[in-house]
């Protein structure tokens, strides 16, 4: 305000006032800066932490006697109560019940997303979008309850109480499908309406039906899209633990029977982490050991999706 | 070929084409049903185990405790059958927590049916069975539980929010895990807010296009993307065991807590909302139109002073919608305060951050895994005041996002 009331008084004034601006220090300007590149410092401090937090005591996990890195990783027992520390039987179990979440959930969410994007109208799909949003915004614990009090006694009504055990993988991969699919859907759909409509039109100017249209033009358009909603989705459900520790069982079993109980990393960390634990103990190690493995497998895949969406984008723009 | 013949094959084809394209059609639509259907499975699945038929039985039996109804007792007849059938120690100590005598009538038989009546749930039945095979359900009642009475039973009534965690069905309440679901999100809020739109101001006004810089974006995208499980590894870690002084109050001078408290809770899960904090108040910063910034500097602003009273003025419903959306995140989330040590049975309501505590999700995951049916309703009750609370926070930031849009309208 006083800088700018005292400029119309001449050329000399002018000079003045610049020189006033430059002397004066900011030094709350300076200092705001700083206190903000501390907070967007912050996140990489926890990747940082979350990196360190899980390398050290896996390290200390794998500097222990009892423990081998090559049992860690071929092993196929993990009891930690006889000292077996093999991944196998956790990462089977978690892989089945992944497995199972992604043949629920990208048909379904691939038809959803097509529906909704080349087929319904307008209305329609500010009808069903916010529907299909909701199912993305509830709990999982809530999933996992569903799981075990839905799911699971319809399987067992279907294929028989001595076939599917009360906790077993199926329910749980069934469930974690449905909670994966809005996911699915609203990217793929994302990827779909990209597509450029002069595509459509062309299909349509030479004769292709609307299902031509979509299935031979517009879905391998978006293809890159729609993978990378696969691998975010398929990230999602290894790292998923609600539903699993609820509905899947309480200790590790190999077996790639979807109806036999069974833990996965996730659920194994949950359950041991939730009892009471002593620090420095191998059983405690071990667990960061699993976040490890769980991280590392988590992140790839993340920096995958992305490296395909970003190709996605350069095609369009 | 004749050309009448090929015009034939065209034809048929034709309708074959089009037939496949209405059965994909359905294909398409029925793949949007199934998630619709699968959506009221689980609200009905829900409401069936919140609402049914109780078996109920007392321990004594009202008739025999006085000869006209409990309610039309007056205080001092209560007054005499308490210290009838209580031992003198726990009647002495009722007495000195607040003496008889200046207790209301209703507050004595509220006494007297908790703990000399003592009802007790025997069995649960479903909404749906309770409804339609309601003769069945007395004749199993009467075989199994001749002494018990069967009643309708809405499993969230008032009671249910106001008492505190019990291992008994019928006097178990959710008021310990709503406080410290509260001093949680509350914790995060501090924690996340303030720190989360620090860092979208920086990276969106302050960050030059350097690597570092890219580098800080990439990460925060990654970060979103971290199992929720893992954030729970680094908070017992970090702030559970090694600042475990520091959160466990000790070095206040506090001295019966471990560092599992709400504290250790809540800044885990401010680490887990920060990123979704920081992309959604990046959008909204870089949605502010840069004419405002420019008018800004025009009149001599400093880039601090632009920032402050014209950029986050501007932004701020779209920063709080992404907020009320991280929070609603956080109040479902389970996994990470299970490793982080939140307690499934804690009786005693949480006092402060130092304080040991569970949640509402935890109380849902202790109650869900017990095999017993009245368990399993109450897991029910308490899912639907959690998705009462979520549903509250959505409409607040749809409201907040709908105000903001036609703000932008007007002018």
């Amino acid at each position: 305000m006083q800088t700018t009331s005292r400029l119309p008084n001449g050329p000399d004034q002018l000079i003045d006032t610049a020189a006033l601006l430059r002397r004066r220090p900011r030094l709350g300007e300076g200092l705001i800066q700083a206190l903000l590149s501390l907070a967007g410092a912050l996140s990489i401090v926890t990747t940082l932490g979350i990196v360190l937090v899980l390398g050290r005591e896996s390290l200390l996990f794998f500097q222990s006697p009892d423990v081998s890195l090559a049992e860690f990783l071929t092993g196929t027992q993990w009891q930690p109560a006889i000292l077996r520390f093999g991944l196998w039987p956790l990462a089977v179990s978690t892989l089945v019940t992944s497995f199972i979440a992604m043949l629920v959930a990208l048909p379904l969410g691939l038809g959803a997303a097509v529906y909704l994007s080349e087929y319904a109208t307008p209305r329609r799909r500010g009808l069903l979008k916010p529907l299909l949003e909701i199912l993305a915004g509830i709990p999982t614990v809530v999933y996992g309850y569903f799981a075990l009090t839905f799911v699971t006694p319809i399987l067992r009504s279907i294929f028989g109480a001595d076939t599917v055990k009360i906790y077993n993988m199926a329910s749980g991969g069934i469930v974690m499908g449905i909670m994966i699919l809005p996911l699915i859907s609203s990217m793929s759909e994302d990827a779909l309406s990209a597509v450029p409509s002069a595509l459509r039109e062309a299909a349509y100017a030479v004769g292709a039906t609307r299902l031509e249209t979509a299935a031979q033009v517009v879905v391998p358009a978006a293809l890159s899209g729609i993978i990378a909603a696969f691998i975010i989705g398929m990230s999602r459900a290894l790292g998923e633990t609600m539903i699993v520790a609820l509905s899947v069982g309480a200790g590790p079993n190999l077996t790639l029977n979807p109806f036999e109980s069974a833990e996965t990393i996730t659920g194994h960390i949950a359950r041991i982490s939730g009892g009471d634990l002593s620090y420095n103990s191998l059983d405690y190690n071990s667990l960061f050991a699993l976040g490890l493995v769980l991280f590392l497998i988590t992140l790839v895949l993340n920096v995958i999706s992305r490296r395909v969406v970003a190709r996605l984008r350069e095609v369009y723009e | 070929m004749s050309a009448p013949a090929a015009e034939g094959v065209f034809r048929s084809n034709l309708s074959a084409r089009h037939r496949r394209g209405r059965v994909w059609r359905a294909v398409f639509l029925g793949s949007t049903a199934v998630a619709l259907i699968a959506l009221a499975a689980l609200g009905g699945n829900i409401l069936r185990d919140s609402v049914g038929l109780v078996a109920v039985q007392d321990a004594i039996d009202p008739g025999r405790l006085a000869d006209r109804p409990l309610e039309r007792l007056a205080p001092a007849e209560l007054m005499a059958i308490l210290q009838d059938h209580l031992s003198p120690a726990v009647f002495q100590r009722l007495d000195s927590e607040q003496p008889f005598a200046e207790r209301s009538r209703r507050a004595l038989h509220k006494l007297v049916i908790e703990r000399v009546v003592e009802p007790q749930i025997l069995a649960s039945w479903p909404l749906d069975e309770s409804l339609l095979e309601r003769g069945r359900i007395e004749a199993e009642a009467a075989r199994d539980y001749p002494r018990a009475r069967l009643e309708f039973r809405a499993w969230v009534n008032t009671n249910f929010l106001s008492r505190p965690m019990s291992s008994d069905p019928m006097r178990a309440g959710i008021r310990t895990a709503l406080l410290g679901s509260l001093w949680l999100i509350g914790i995060t809020l501090v924690f996340a807010f303030p720190v989360g739109v620090a860092s979208a101001v920086y990276l969106e006004e302050y960050a030059s296009r350097s690597r570092l810089n890219r580098a800080i974006q990439t990460n925060i995208d990654n970060l979103a993307g971290v199992p929720s499980i893992i954030y729970g590894m680094l908070g017992l870690a970090l702030f559970v065991r090694a600042l475990g002084p520091l959160t466990s109050g000790a070095f206040l001078g506090l001295t019966d807590t471990n560092g599992r408290t709400i504290l250790s809770g809540g800044l885990t899960m401010g680490l887990l909302v920060l990123p979704l904090i920081i992309i959604n108040a990046q959008e909204a910063i870089r949605a502010v139109p840069s004419s405002l910034r420019e008018a800004a500097y025009g009149l001599g602003a400093t880039r601090w002073q632009t920032v402050w009273s014209h950029v986050l003025p501007q932004a701020l419903p779209g920063i709080l919608t992404g907020t009320i959306l991280a929070m609603s995140r956080a109040i479902g989330e389970t996994a990470p305060l299970i490793v982080v040590g939140a307690s499934t049975f804690n009786p005693s309501d949480p006092t402060g951050p130092f304080s040991r505590f569970s949640a509402l999700p935890i109380q849902i995951y202790n109650w869900a895994s017990r095999p017993q049916a009245e368990f399993h309703n109450l897991a029910a009750a308490a899912i639907i005041v959690l998705l009462a609370a979520l549903l509250g926070l959505n409409a607040a930031a749809i409201l907040l996002r709908d105000r903001y849009s036609r703000g932008l309208r007007g002018t």
